[in-house]
């Protein structure tokens, strides 16, 4: 409560404080403002309350209300790692100013924003669509859009470059050479699209697009009751599946308000770390491949190979696992499981050592990745970056030391930093994370704690089949829970945890019912990514893919 | 009695078996199954086994296009295209439960299966399929190009949108 009474009178007499409600709600600060003040006050609070990141912009959606939609701003302090919200009722019809002069990250948050509720950003340079195709009507998000409603798409956009203030336009320039790269191609991963106007070798604009692979995944999840939601998860970030599982159901019990018991909290961190490793090998690997290397990613495959077989045992799927359920794990370990986890340790931390001496100590990958395309702390900052990137930058931000979940506090593991930013201290930063996640699975796993794997509140978890099928109260119990699905109380919840790329967050507000009402999530490479074209300009081609690779862009949560 | 007759069928056989020892896969790898293929691909699996170890990322020079991944509507026209340009004999794997079918997917930008715009051969299920169901695809369509199945659905198949 402490926070909001500062907060109040560093607000008062410079801002109209009666009209705003401060609200401390299921651990959050949230601040409900007129729209009129948003971007003065977030201008404010990036100045002046040390709220240097703004993590995400969402709209929300109450058809019945008189002001339909809620504008919601997620603002961040690398200083204490604490959290405001900022809310603002905005109507049908209505505008609302823009917050890209205090965040240039706020401009594809608001494009989203737009796409998905048709809320108008006043002075936004580019507000078009983002994800959706450019041929579908209407907007997707809001309650009254039913989710099967398809759009056929018939062609494709020709290139075009954003619409930056002072510039023609969409005009190219007869100078220079328009390129398409993607989206099917390989260095573009499968889904991504860049345009780039070149000059012989170098780029001298560039734009990318997006929405190759947006499968609605929000849409979904307010149309499937919250265990339904996990699978949608999963495939998420599909390099590192459990930790997206994690990530949602950490929010859900956040707003439930239990507590998983610290078993299942030693196991969540074994597979966060796992996962962490190997989508830091498909990132080195498959990165190393764009720049021409094709044994990194056999190593990699290999490595990759032996953490799925230890998935494989656990809950039988390889790359989506879905095993976590809100108020713990699916099913317990399997004995001995944590003994394989520990000899597989070794064997990781051998071929990340072997990897690394054959890519950072090779030659050419130095000179193709050192000092190409860096990104100052600042920028990094501004645009919204977190994780292995932002580390690279310069920031010491992890949201393992910033604000320790599942016992993190108590292990000793080091948060390795970069300097430049550039691609080679991306790939620098990510070797020794992974070196670090195998201390941490070390760590936890000589002494796992004993007791259950999940809390048995009968209104959340399912009873065990035993009970099901051998007494009438667990037969009961199943079926309610199965027919009415869980139910969290009315309230609204922004959690994170750090996932292999950077800040997942899930933004989750409930209505009472068995549904989310609105999940919304924050994935760590749509912040990024929105930069790209402004840190590849004026470098060349091939520098580009190199930092595409190095940005390890997963389509799946980069378009939902 | 001509000689030819009888070289052409024998040569028939001899091509088919030729085509179906030299599969050249162009992975179209959208989404979550597109990294359970690179597995396939990979060390353990190892696909080359099967003669289909050329992976081509143009189209031009593949003979088979692997889906693999959700397509939505936005990427209908692009995969058209790419289907359009590879060149003849050509054959398409479905592979998992989007690219058939919008898989759990039954949503406003998802595609509700690949061949509502090209021509599918052979539909692998899962979410993601394991890399063995992709191996027995794989082998599937082998034996379809070694018996010469007819396959109407590719012969009737027409170019779902107005060519500019």
């Amino acid at each position: 409560m402490n926070k909001l009474e500062t907060l109040k009178q560093n607000l008062a007499g410079k801002f109209k404080i009666e009209n705003y409600k401060f609200i401390h709600a299921v651990g959050d600060d949230v601040l409900e403002v007129p729209k009129e003040d948003v971007p003065a006050l977030l201008l404010f609070l990036r100045e002046n309350g040390h709220f240097d990141f703004l993590m995400d912009v969402c709209g929300v959606d109450f058809p019945n209300r008189e002001k339909r939609f809620d504008v919601v701003y997620h603002l961040f302090s690398s200083k204490d790692a604490s959290r405001l919200r900022v809310k603002a009722q905005v109507g049908e019809n209505e505008s609302i100013g823009t917050v890209l002069p205090a965040w240039k990250g706020a401009d594809w948050f608001e494009r989203e924003a737009y796409d998905m509720f048709g809320i108008k950003f006043e002075g936004h340079p580019n507000l078009r669509r983002i994800l959706t195709h450019h041929q579908f009507v209407g907007h997707p998000l809001r309650k009254d859009y039913d989710a099967n409603l398809q759009q056929p798409c018939t062609s494709s956009l020709p290139i075009h470059f954003n619409n930056e203030p002072g510039s023609p336009g969409d005009v190219l320039n007869d100078k220079y050479v328009p390129l398409n790269i993607g989206p099917a191609h390989t260095a573009m991963h499968g889904t991504l699209r860049v345009m780039a106007e070149m000059d012989g070798e170098t780029i001298v604009r560039c734009n990318n697009e997006i929405g190759y692979l947006h499968r609605c995944f929000e849409k979904m999840a307010e149309t499937h009751p919250y265990n339904q939601v996990i699978p949608y998860t999963d495939r998420l970030n599909y390099c590192s599946a459990p930790m997206n599982n994690i990530g949602y159901c950490k929010a859900v019990e956040r707003l439930l308000g239990v507590e998983i018991p610290p078993k299942a909290q030693a196991m969540r961190v074994i597979l966060a770390e796992l996962s962490r490793i190997i989508d830091h090998t498909i990132a080195i690997g498959t990165g190393a491949m764009d720049l021409g290397a094709l044994t990194s990613f056999f190593y990699m495959f290999g490595l990759r190979e032996q953490v799925y077989g230890l998935f494989e045992k656990l809950c039988g799927a390889r790359l989506t696992v879905s095993m976590t359920r809100v108020g713990g794990m699916a099913q317990d370990a399997p004995e001995g499981w944590f003994d394989e986890v520990l000899a597989l340790c070794k064997e990781i931390r051998k071929g990340t050592d072997e990897m690394a001496s054959m890519v950072l100590d090779n030659k050419i990958f130095i000179l193709r990745t050192k000092n190409v395309c860096p990104v100052s702390a600042q920028d990094a900052i501004q645009w919204g970056y977190t994780g292995p990137l932002l580390r690279a930058s310069g920031v010491n931000l992890d949201l393992r030391k910033a604000k320790p979940y599942y016992g993190y506090d108590a292990l000793d593991f080091d948060v390795p930093v970069g300097t430049t930013g550039d691609i080679y201290d991306r790939y620098l930063v990510r070797f020794e994370e992974m070196r670090q996640s195998v201390r941490i699975i070390e760590q936890v796993c000589k002494n796992v704690p004993g007791g259950d794997y999940t809390i048995r509140d009968k209104g959340i978890v399912l009873p065990e089949k035993k009970d099901v099928y051998g007494n009438i109260e667990g037969l009961m119990n199943h079926f309610m829970l199965i027919i009415k699905g869980l139910r969290p109380p009315v309230g609204e919840v922004y959690d994170a945890t750090e996932a292999a790329n950077g800040e997942l967050g899930f933004y989750l507000v409930s209505d009472g019912s068995a549904n989310p009402y609105r999940l919304k999530v924050r994935p760590p490479c749509f912040a990024i990514y929105q930069s790209y074209p402004t840190v590849v300009k004026g470098a060349m081609l091939a520098d580009a893919i190199a930092t595409v690779a190095s940005m390890n862009l997963i389509a799946g949560e980069l378009d939902r | 009695m001509s000689r030819d007759v009888a070289f052409t069928s024998r040569l028939d056989a001899l091509v088919a078996w030729g085509q179906k020892n030299s599969l050249w896969p162009m992975p179209y790898g959208t989404a979550c199954c597109g990294i359970e293929f690179m597995s396939v691909m990979g060390p353990k699996y190892d696909l080359a086994r099967f003669g289909a170890e050329v992976a081509r990322f143009s189209p031009r020079q593949a003979d088979l296009l692997v889906v693999a991944g959700t397509i939505t509507e936005k990427m209908a026209p692009v995969i058209t295209r790419i289907y359009q340009q590879m060149l003849e004999p050509k054959y398409v794997i479905s592979m998992g439960a989007c690219a058939s079918s919008g898989g759990f997917y039954r949503a406003y930008h998802v595609l509700q299966g690949v061949d509502k715009v090209i021509p599918v051969d052979v539909y692998i299920p899962g979410c993601p399929p394991t890399p063995e169901a992709v191996m027995d695809g794989i082998m599937a369509l082998q034996r379809m190009i070694a018996t010469r199945q007819p396959r109407p659905w590719k012969d009737n198949w027409k170019y779902p949108y107005e060519q500019t």
